[in-house]
This record gives C-alpha cells, sequence and structure tokens, in this order.
C-alpha cells in the first residue's frame, strides 16, 4: 500500500476525452433517462413533503382529527413520510439498474477508445 | 452507577481496539482519509446512520417530542426524508467526482482557491454548532449521571475529549467508521428495547398508548394543563409558529445533504453504486429508528411526564429518565452509556471532517497550491488539525450550560449547511453557466445570512426571567431582533439567490469549457479515485 502522489484533475484529464463523451448519443440518452426519473421523484417528494409542516402550521385544526381511535391526522401523515420515503428509494434502486446499465457501455466505448484498463 | 461506567469502558476498549487495528490499516492519504475507499454498502449506511442518530437525535429529538408531542416528531420526520433529496441529487456524483471533501466537486471547474477557502470556512462552521450540540449533550448527561461519583463534569468532558482524538490521529476515517458502526447497532438496539418496555407498559394494546399519548397533564405558568399530544400546536403557535415549521422544513431536507460529516461518508466506498446502496440502508435504519423516537418521546410524555422530565435534568433527559422508570437503574445506566457512547463517536466522525477539510481545503490545496511538499503532508497536517479541533471543543463544552436542547441547536448547523453548502453543491453539479464568483457569493451569503439570523434568532436573543431554572439561557440579553427559531426560510433561498446573481454578472468561459468533464464524471465515474 504505497502512498501515491496526490494528482490534481488537471493532471489526471488532459487525455481523457471529456468533450467527446459528453456530447455523444450514449450519453445523452443516460442524462435524459435519468431526468425522466429523477425530476418527477423529487419534485413530488418536495411537494409531498412540505405538505406536512405546511398543514401543521397552518391547518392545526384538520390535522387534529381523530383517524383510528386517538391517533390525529397529523401523526398518520407525518408517518406516511417514512412509507413514501422508503417507496421512492426502492422504485429509484429499480430505476438505477437501468442507469448503470447504460453508464457500462459508456465506460466501456471511452476505455477503449482512451487505451485505459 | 457502575454499571454505566463498566458498559462505557466496556465500549472505549473495544473502540481503541478498533483504532489499533484502523492505525496499521492506514497508511496514505487514501487509506486515512477516506478509509482506502473499501467499505461496504450495509457498513456505510451503518456508518451515516451513526452520525446521523446523534446525541441530538437521541437525546434532543425524544425530548422535544416528549414535551411538545408531534410539532417535536416534525424533526424526526424532517431527518429522515432529508436522505431521499442525498439518495436522488447528492450522495452518486459527490462519489464519483469527488476525492476527500465537498470542495473537490466545486474545484473542478471553478477557481480552486477562493472556493476551496470559502468551503473550508463554511465547513468549519457548520461543523461547530454541530460539536456544540453534542458537547450540550454530553454536558446533561454527565450532570444528571456522575453526581456524587467523584467525575466532574469537566473531567468528563476532557475524558471525552482525549479518547475522539485518539481515535481520529491514530485510527483515520477507518476506525471512526468502524466506531461509528457498532455505535449505530448498540443505539439501534436500545431504542427497540426503550419501544418494546413502553408498549409493553400499555399491555401492547397500542390503543391504550396513544389514548394516554392524548391526555397528558403537566404544569404551565401554575396551573395544570391537559394536552392532546398527538395534535399539532404544542411547539409552534400563531404568529410565527406555523412559519417556523415550514423554515425548520428547509434546513432539515436542504441542510442533511450539506452537512460535511455525512458527504465524506460517500468518498469511503468504491464506486456511486455501493454509495447509492449506503444510501438506502441508512434510510431503512434512520427511518426505522425515528418511528422508534415518536414511541419512546410519546411514552416518556405519557408514563414519566412533562414535570418530572423539566424538575430532573430537562428536555434531553427524557429517554434516559423514561429507561430508569421502565427498566430501573441498571438499564438507565446502560441507555446512558450507549448516549455516551453516541457522543464519542459522532463528536470524532464531526472532527475527521473539518481536519480534513482543513488539511486537503485550506493547507494543501489553498496556501501550498495543491502540492503536497513532502510525501504524507496531508496526513499530518489531518492529524494536527484533530488536536486542535478537539481542544476548542473541549473549551466549548465547558464553557457551555447543559440547558439548551440538543436538537435545537444541531437543526442550527444544519441551517448552515442548507444556506451554504447546499446551494452551491447543487448548482456546480447541474449548472453549466455557474462560475466562481458565484460559488463564492453563495457560500458566504448563506454562511453570513444563516448565523446570522440564528444570531438575532430567539434561541441566542432572549432576556431570561430569574426564575427560569431548567430553561435555556440566552447567551445575548436583549429582545430578538429576528422572529424565527429556524432561518432556513430565508438563508437557503438567500444562498441561493447570491449565487445565481454573482454568477450572471461576469461569465467565466474556463468554468463552463469544464462542465463537461464534470458533467461526465458526477453521472458515470470516468476518471474516479477506486478502492485501493
Amino acid at each position: 500500500m504505497e502512498h501515491k502522489a496526490e494528482r490534481t484533475p488537471s493532471q489526471t484529464s488532459p487525455a481523457m476525452p471529456w468533450d467527446r463523451v459528453a456530447c455523444s448519443k450514449e450519453f445523452q440518452d443516460l442524462l435524459a433517462v435519468k431526468k425522466v426519473f429523477i425530476v418527477p421523484a423529487f419534485v413530488f417528494f418536495l411537494v409531498y413533503y412540505f405538505a406536512l409542516p405546511m398543514l401543521v402550521g397552518y391547518a392545526p385544526r384538520l390535522m387534529s382529527l381523530r383517524v383510528v381511535g386517538s391517533v390525529t391526522l397529523g401523526y398518520v401523515y407525518a408517518l406516511s413520510q417514512f412509507v413514501v420515503g422508503w417507496i421512492i428509494a426502492w422504485l429509484y434502486l429499480k430505476a438505477a439498474s437501468r442507469f448503470d446499465a447504460l453508464t457500462k457501455d459508456i465506460l466501456d466505448q471511452a476505455r477503449e477508445q482512451h487505451g485505459e484498463s | 452507577m457502575s454499571i454505566a461506567l463498566a458498559v462505557f469502558a466496556l465500549f472505549i476498549a473495544s473502540t481503541l481496539a478498533i483504532t489499533y487495528w484502523a492505525s496499521k490499516r492506514s497508511r496514505g492519504a487514501s487509506a486515512f482519509l477516506a478509509a482506502g475507499r473499501k467499505i461496504t454498502a450495509w457498513q456505510n449506511g451503518f456508518a451515516v446512520a451513526g452520525d446521523f442518530m446523534s446525541a441530538a437525535a437521541f437525546l434532543g429529538i425524544v425530548g422535544l417530542i416528549a414535551l411538545q408531542g408531534l410539532d417535536g416528531f416534525l424533526y424526526s420526520v424532517g431527518g429522515f426524508v432529508a436522505y431521499v433529496t442525498i439518495l436522488l441529487l447528492i450522495a452518486e456524483p459527490l462519489r464519483n467526482s469527488g476525492k476527500y471533501t465537498m470542495a473537490d466537486v466545486l474545484a473542478y471547474r471553478l477557481r480552486p482557491r477562493p472556493v476551496r477557502a470559502m468551503a473550508a470556512l463554511s465547513t468549519l462552521a457548520t461543523i461547530a454548532f454541530y460539536m456544540i450540540a453534542q458537547m450540550v449533550g454530553a454536558g446533561a448527561l454527565v450532570t444528571l449521571l456522575l453526581k456524587g461519583s467523584g467525575i466532574t463534569y469537566n473531567m468528563a468532558v476532557v475524558g471525552v475529549g482525549l479518547i475522539m482524538v485518539t481515535y481520529v490521529i491514530f485510527g483515520g476515517m477507518l476506525a471512526t467508521t468502524w466506531v461509528q458502526i457498532v455505535k449505530a447497532m448498540l443505539l439501534s438496539a436500545c431504542t427497540a428495547v426503550l419501544t418494546v418496555l413502553v408498549l409493553a407498559h400499555f399491555h401492547f394494546h397500542l390503543g391504550d398508548f396513544f389514548s394516554a399519548a392524548s391526555q397528558i397533564s403537566f404544569h404551565q405558568g401554575g396551573v395544570v394543563v391537559v394536552k392532546n399530544f398527538l395534535q399539532p400546536g404544542l411547539r409552534y403557535r400563531p404568529p410565527y409558529g406555523p412559519l417556523d415549521v415550514v423554515s425548520l422544513g428547509f434546513a432539515l431536507i436542504f441542510g442533511t445533504a450539506g452537512l460535511p460529516h455525512i458527504l465524506v461518508r460517500f468518498y469511503t466506498v468504491p464506486d456511486a453504486r455501493t454509495a447509492r446502496k449506503s444510501v438506502v440502508w441508512a434510510m431503512v435504519l434512520i427511518g426505522t429508528f425515528f418511528i422508534m423516537t415518536s414511541v419512546v418521546g410519546l411514552g416518556a410524555a405519557a408514563i414519566v411526564g412533562p414535570d418530572y422530565i423539566l424538575s430532573h435534568g430537562g428536555t434531553n433527559m427524557s429517554g434516559p429518565l423514561l429507561a430508569q422508570a421502565l427498566g430501573g437503574d441498571l438499564f438507565l445506566a446502560i441507555v446512558s452509556a450507549v448516549a455516551f457512547a453516541t457522543i464519542l463517536a459522532v463528536v470524532s466522525g464531526l472532527t475527521i471532517a473539518a481536519s480534513t477539510s482543513f488539511a486537503h481545503d485550506f493547507w494543501i490545496n489553498v496556501v501550498h497550491h495543491g502540492v503536497e511538499r513532502e510525501a504524507g503532508e496531508t496526513v499530518l497536517v489531518t492529524r494536527i488539525a484533530a488536536v486542535a479541533v478537539g481542544s476548542v471543543s473541549i473549551a466549548i463544552a465547558i464553557a457551555l450550560g447543559p440547558n439548551s436542547n440538543a436538537g435545537i441547536l444541531a437543526t442550527l448547523g444544519m441551517a448552515v449547511a442548507a444556506s451554504a453548502n447546499f446551494p452551491v453543491v447543487v448548482l456546480a453539479i447541474f449548472w453549466r453557466r455557474f462560475n466562481t464568483a458565484g460559488a463564492v457569493a453563495g457560500l458566504s451569503a448563506g454562511l453570513l445570512g444563516s448565523i446570522g439570523l440564528i444570531l438575532a434568532s430567539p434561541t441566542f436573543m432572549g432576556i431570561d426571567s430569574a426564575d427560569a431554572a431548567g430553561a435555556a439561557h440566552h447567551l445575548i440579553q436583549a429582545a430578538p431582533r429576528f422572529s424565527l427559531e429556524n432561518p432556513g426560510i430565508i438563508s437557503v433561498p438567500l444562498g441561493f439567490l447570491a449565487a445565481v446573481m454573482a454568477t450572471m454578472l461576469r461569465r467565466e468561459p474556463s468554468a463552463e469549457a469544464r462542465f463537461n468533464e464534470l458533467m461526465v464524471r458526477a453521472n458515470t465515474g470516468l476518471g474516479a479515485e477506486k478502492a485501493m
């Protein structure tokens, strides 16, 4: 485990074909596929989450409604955030395995052209 | 009391053994600062969860729920959902394009010196708030537990400080990570037992438990009142309360994604895929833990009662006092020892993140233009910085009183992270036009704006009444100038706005030209540093 000299990015990267990869169809496809999942998921998450402090802050009566026994709507909605978070994570894991497949093709291609192992 | 010390001694002995083991493997910067990038997904998940399930969470948030019910539980929810932001936007690009610190991602396309200098400053500021929160928790525990045992508060704080510095300077990131993993397991187990004991107290009838939580009686202004702890409004009341809840939301969900000691963890895994899986591991652990905090907190309100909590150590002691009520002195001792272990582990995580940022960002890259003058300089400077950070935290802990709520203090650290760090990291990754001026302006405005508003807020400004026993002291004895406890709703947009406006003033062609490189790196991991 020999100590490797620290290298700044500019020293490692000059030969890497960054621009060519960035403009390639495969890379643009990867970005598009990621965007289709990540943007709606993140927007949904923001709306679903911020509804909680807004409702608790501005509609305390509504959030005090009893749903089951003494359990209030506010408590149920707060708990539901955990479930929704886990579901988003699970969906993202599934979507990301597609990103990985696309990424692998791009990496293989770039390394082939660049001669990196 | 001897049991608490025994459990704690056992924890220290085993973590020092880990440190010894790690010290033989931590040669070279990548090994010392990033654990050789060989941490696996579940290990990193536990370590991230461990960093997040701090004394602030266990002592502070349980206390907020025990005294303020549903309003306190919002802290738990925000803490958990923040990981959705990290999962979707931050973890993978960060691992793919950086090496040791958050500033690495900025330095790819921007002029490294001004950006790293500011990023190091805001890293240290964020960590300072977080560290104060942990130390306040430690202070509260010591005051409650070690009464009459011969160990004074100051001795305990110095002891904690010394052990923490030992982990960091000898064991580096590898030791810190394993200390965090062990502690996360202990704390989860402990909270699970406490949860089961609470439910057992109500004979596992959830209906009885919730009905008890909906009628908690306590003294308020000299009269006994009965409140429903499952309803909002116990903490956040008009006129500013509702806005404060939303402001807290800003700080929590963007701030966690800007916490330096959480972000550095994603450099310890081999690749972006592992980073992603580790976030999901962390989400399972943190989610389960925070759901349990609501049972423990409401249980403390129903079984121990707010009056008893306030007169026996204050909000931070709700969890330990509940443990005593349900499991006797033995369980109190175990819970307290685990809470101590938590503080120790989180403080060492904070210390290594702060020291790494100082050594890698400031010393090597700002002062010495990115060149190590001799092999091993980064590691050496990190070790020296760790000793300095440790000494400063010990001094702060000794100077502070134990009555501020640790959960609120930690959230203020998050507000700083959300306002300064989060906007520039997101803009650097996603906006081609972004430039050096924007990064420096965003970091400065976020940092100054959030800290200024925090100092002017009711947390720091206020006039203490003479009989305020058990209540928080205010550092500045004057009426608050800013009405919200949490500055997030103003300072997060301020950070973004300053970054965007300064960027628009002038174009920086080199930063735009290198956006392609950052984009390819962040999305594919091409050129990323591998496991050793």
